[in-house]
């Protein structure tokens, strides 16, 4: 079918960063980068969500509440680590509480680097992220046939 | 054939009354209360198979020991309603009490001697719809107050004090009730007896005394528990009651005067202009009664009584005695000053009364509060007196009868298993007592969902008020969209389970299930089959009072038929259709913890649990500003009713 | 009765009511100066939530909304065939309390407060509705939606007040500012997605359809108040969908006791006024 690529539904979450790349993804979904254009909604609710689009590192506070989120999407989903913090930790990721990148809690699908990262990359990251979306969904009725 | 029956009807219950009274052995209460009511259900069903589709028929009733047998009775009430309100010091009940013996036997044994009645008895189909509903209704919650009252009893005070946080009248005094059940179970027959009385009386001197007997009735029963604020509240009750009662007494002697006749079908004969003020003083008792605005806080004081005594009163029996000899003088209040302000009084007290329930939390008050409501309904139908308002009226009191009998049982059997009758107390409800929760839904959508009971009458109310008066039609709109939102939000609570529960339904009495179960399955009948008891036992009577009768088309019928039946399909629900469905924790921000992750972590880094309260807009729907407004309205126009009444 | 049209409103109704919603997407993005989605997006969004997982937090939340579509249809489907305009509220009533219910019945808090917005919202319009029915019915002399759309001269000259009336609450059906109280399109989040927070694929795509079939439903009645002209009233239909997205894009969210007050008022007023003028003219 293909829907799944028109219409890729967002979470966005912010961890520990210094809110750049927070901005940044605002930034894609205002007039001038408008991503709604492809079908992207910035839901804010796990639950209608396709895309876990994460800025920031992930910290002792912050790692169950990314946890859940993931948990609490329904399948198939991707993740999109967006900006330096969330793909490795970055700059925070020698403090004492930071354990580094998001794929310490989560399986992620697209590292997507800079600091901050710039709204075009964002709107790439959401490309890819909805090709492995369509694989994804794939394997998923795969998985419910069988 | 039917004069033996009604007075079988009349008499049984008082037969039982007396015999429980009597033998006082607790393990003959089920004995004596299952079989008599099985045969007084018998009896009332028969009565309407027996003259469904009739005319009207009069019986003579003529016994000499009868008469005598009622003064003497209301000697004896006066005498003991004089002596506890002395005893009470509430002198405005001894006063009331005093001038209505005076009147009464003054009238007996000076200008009213001899006094006579063609028929004492009668019977038509209207009579015939109230002696099924104090039949049927009233003789179920009499067989639930067997098990309630043994709970209540037994092992109720440890359970029903202390627990639960909302504020509760009730239960305060609870561990101190003093045990005399067969006398609370003689006044309920005692109860019945009378209301039969009140639905077959031709004969207005002895609807009088049966009228009495319920205000009397209530009285004691309201004052069971004999804490201070029962008793308080008894007596709030009886005053307001009482002067319905001498205003009933003083339309009499009216009418005798002036026109010779004591008699319910000889006064609805006469043309309607000459009989004004007897109508207005009788009509006047029936707004006190059926618990109408400046009058209503005697019903919510009420509510201190155990629980099947609110179901009684505000059911089958009392308010429907109100409203039953309003709408019986409809034909005489149509297109009257008299008639424009019984209904407004009417219609005030729906609005307020749907706006009161919105800010309560304790669901028997939202229970009362909606009763009254709905009262002032059926006496806004009455009021306005068209035949599509009596059809509508008539209809309203069969299925609010049913349906607030089922919720009253319903909350109860709730409030002894939770220890606590607040809305907010009852989440998840469907899975601690489910089948208590069923009834208790099917209970709310019959009092205002689309295809079930009042919804269809208040279907009918709109068409006749649009037509009379849609000035009118503008408030009832507005109360009927506040009763969604008060119904709505309840079974809301029902259904939201915010933690995990365990079924707690184990140690209902069966005393208790049958009338619930009977009641629900009234309830589902009558909204299924309310067209063919409309043809048979409210259209012949509309069409003898007004020549042509309402129907709401077969069509629509058909879409009410679809909807229902599309309801059946609602116990699906309890189905676990788990195919390609996972289940996951609520959305609390991510910050779900613990194994059901129904509990968050808090800023402070603690654990707490998830909580959900409903919106009670108290600081809009204040309960004793609505109150006040209320009144004061109804009681300018309830001056204009006496003024209205003076001058015609 | 006239099945045919209450049937093609059950087939077409979820087509026209989507492309609505795709409309009003496209027209909101470029009043905010965006370029905005594909009018078909919203068929796309149904499509993908088809294709989902279905998450839940109690099982049986899913029939309240199910039956909410149910009803939704039947609604329509009675209202288009020309049935009786009071029956036809009160099932739409009934659908609306299973989708409010569908809110409590998830258990989650922000479906809870969604879900007694929701139920705010219902009675906050109902009085404008049932007075728009009744002054119909005033002048056209019957309840029945055929006999209403049969009637000769448009209905708004005698009835501008209910009109204003039935306009001011129409966000509250479309769910939109200054009135989307209990869930959002839009990216506010104080409520993440307030009552169908925790429903997603199967489900939610049901209920977005049901929304369509609503958006139709609602332009319905609109349509009654020009029906004496089949040209005017689809004109005047667009005109007020337009009106609507303006001030949807125009202003911002208010608290329910704004919209309880101000839609019960407005009712009262306008709507009030109008049934006395009838009153009067009918003598």
């Amino acid at each position: 079918m293909g829907m799944l690529s028109k219409s890729p539904w967002v979470i966005h979450y912010d961890g520990s960063s210094c809110n750049g790349c927070d901005i940044e993804v605002l930034a894609a979904l205002m007039p001038r980068f408008d991503v709604e254009r492809f079908g992207v909604v910035n839901t804010g609710n796990p639950k209608h969500a396709d895309i876990f689009l994460l800025t920031g590192s992930i910290n002792e506070q912050n790692k169950p509440i990314v946890q859940n989120i993931y948990d609490q999407m329904p399948e198939p989903k991707v993740v999109l680590a967006v900006g330096i913090c969330a793909t490795s930790g970055g700059i925070f990721r020698e403090c004492y509480n930071v354990l580094g990148g998001a794929d310490k809690v989560v399986p992620v699908d697209v590292y997507v680097p800079g600091c901050s990262v710039r709204p075009e990359a964002i709107i790439d990251a959401v490309v890819k992220g909805v090709g492995i979306l369509e694989q994804k969904r794939a394997a998923y009725l795969a998985a419910g046939k069988a | 054939m039917a004069s033996s029956l009604l007075n079988f009807l009349i008499l049984f219950p008082l037969a039982v009354a007396l015999a429980l009274v009597l033998t006082r052995k607790e393990s003959l209460f089920p004995v004596i209360i299952y079989p008599a009511s099985a045969v007084l259900i018998g009896a009332s069903l028969f009565l309407a198979g027996l003259h469904a589709g009739g005319k009207p028929l009069f019986i003579a009733a003529h016994y000499d020991w009868v008469e005598s047998a009622m003064l003497a009775a209301e000697a004896a009430v006066s005498a003991y309603l004089l002596f506890l309100s002395v005893r009470q010091r509430d002198w405005f009940v001894s006063a009331l009490v005093v001038v209505q013996a005076v009147l009464l036997f003054g009238f007996h044994f000076g200008c009213g001697h001899g006094a006579h009645a063609e028929a004492n008895l009668f019977i038509d189909l209207f009579s015939v719809v109230m002696g099924l509903i104090v039949g049927v209704v009233g003789t179920l919650i009499a067989v639930f107050s067997v098990g309630y009252m043994r709970d209540l009893h037994h092992h109720a005070p440890a359970e029903l004090t202390g627990l639960g946080s909302s504020p509760q009248p009730g239960s305060a005094g609870l561990a101190a009730v003093p045990d005399n059940r067969p006398v609370f179970f003689g006044i309920i027959f005692l109860f019945l007896s009378a209301m039969f009385g009140v639905c077959f009386s031709n004969n207005l001197f002895w609807l009088f005394f049966f009228w009495e007997i319920t205000t009397v009735c209530s009285f004691l029963m309201i004052r069971y528990k004999g804490d201070e604020i029962s008793v308080k509240n008894a007596f709030w009750a009886l005053r307001w009651n009482l002067l319905g009662g001498l205003a009933f007494l003083l339309g009499l002697i009216y009418l005798y005067q002036t026109h010779h006749t004591i008699e319910l079908d000889k006064l609805l004969a006469l043309p309607k202009a000459l009989v004004m003020l007897p109508i207005a003083l009788i009509s006047f008792a029936g707004l006190t009664k059926s618990a109408q605005l400046p009058f209503s806080s005697w019903l919510v004081g009420a509510m201190v009584a155990p629980t099947p005594v609110s179901a009684l009163l505000h059911s089958s029996t009392m308010v429907k005695a109100g409203v039953y000899i309003v709408l019986r003088f409809a034909t005489s209040l149509e297109g009257t000053m008299l008639g424009m302000i019984v209904a407004i009084i009417g219609l005030i007290t729906f609005l307020i009364g749907s706006f009161i329930c919105i800010s309560q939390q304790d669901a028997k008050k939202v229970l009362a509060y909606s009763t009254i409501a709905n009262l002032g309904l059926i006496i806004l139908c009455a009021g306005i007196g068209s035949y599509e308002a009596v059809w509508a009226g008539i209809l309203l009191i069969v299925f609010h009868a049913v349906s607030k009998g089922l919720l009253f049982l319903c909350v109860g059997s709730i409030e002894h298993k939770l220890g606590s009758r607040s809305i907010e107390e009852m989440s998840g409800l469907i899975v601690r007592l489910p089948r208590l929760a069923f009834m208790l839904e099917i209970g709310i959508a019959g009092m205002f969902l689309a295809p079930f009971g009042m919804l269809i009458s208040k279907w009918a109310v709109l068409r006749a008020i649009v037509d009379s008066n849609p000035l009118f039609a503008i408030f009832l709109i507005y109360g009927s969209a506040a009763t969604l939102f008060f119904w709505v939000k309840w079974l809301g609570k029902i259904i939201n389970v915010e933690k995990h529960y365990k079924n707690i339904e184990g140690g209902i009495s069966k005393d208790q299930w049958l009338p619930m179960w009977a009641l629900t399955g009234l309830t589902l009948m009558i909204c299924a089959l309310f067209a063919p008891f409309a043809a048979v036992f409210i259209e012949p009577y509309i069409v003898a009072l007004y020549g042509h009768s309402m129907s709401l088309g077969a069509g629509n019928m058909a879409v009410m038929t679809i909807m229902l039946s599309m309801m059946a399909f609602f116990p699906l629900a309890f189905l676990d259709r788990a195919r390609g469905v996972s289940v996951a924790p609520p959305y609390l921000a991510g910050a779900n913890v613990g194994p059901e992750g129904q509990q968050f972590r808090n800023s402070l880094g603690g654990v707490t649990e998830m909580h959900m309260k409903n919106f009670y807009m108290e600081d809009i729907f204040s309960e004793a500003r609505l109150m006040r407004l209320g009144v004061m309205m109804t009681v300018i126009f309830l001056i204009a009713l006496i003024a209205v009444g003076g001058l015609l | 009765m006239n099945w045919i049209t209450g049937l093609a409103f059950v087939l077409f109704a979820p087509i026209i009511g989507g492309l609505i919603a795709g409309f009003d997407r496209k027209i909101s993005a470029r009043l905010q100066g965006r370029m905005g989605p594909p009018i078909l997006q919203p068929f796309y969004d149904v499509g993908k939530l088809f294709e989902k997982e279905t998450m839940v937090v109690r099982k049986s939340q899913r029939l309240y909304m199910e039956f909410f579509f149910v009803l939704m249809v039947f609604t329509g489907a009675i209202f288009f065939s020309g049935g009786d305009l009071l029956l036809v509220i009160f099932a739409f009533t009934m659908a609306g309390v299973f989708f409010a219910l569908g809110g409590y019945k998830a258990s989650s808090p922000y479906s809870f407060i969604g879900a007694q917005r929701e139920v705010i919202q219902m009675m906050s319009y109902e009085p404008a509705i049932m007075l728009a029915a009744v002054g119909m019915y005033m002048v056209t002399g019957s309840f029945q939606v055929s006999s209403i759309v049969a009637y000769k001269h448009p209905l708004i000259l005698q009835l501008p007040g209910l009109f204003l009336a039935f306009f001011f609450i129409l966000p509250i059906k479309f769910r939109k500012s200054p009135f989307d109280l209990a869930a959002s399109h839009h990216a506010h989040q104080e409520l993440v997605k307030g009552i169908t927070t925790e429903f997603s694929g199967r489900t939610l795509a049901l209920m977005e359809i049901a929304h369509w079939y609503e958006y139709v439903f609602v332009l319905g009645i609109g349509y009654l108040f020009f029906a004496s002209n089949v040209w005017l009233g689809l004109l005047m239909v667009l005109v007020i969908f337009e009106l609507l997205l303006i001030v949807d894009n125009a202003t911002a969210r208010v608290r329910w006791q704004a919209m309880l007050g101000s839609a019960w008022i407005v009712a009262l007023a306008a709507g009030g006024l109008n049934i006395i003028y009838l009153m009067l003219v009918k003598g």
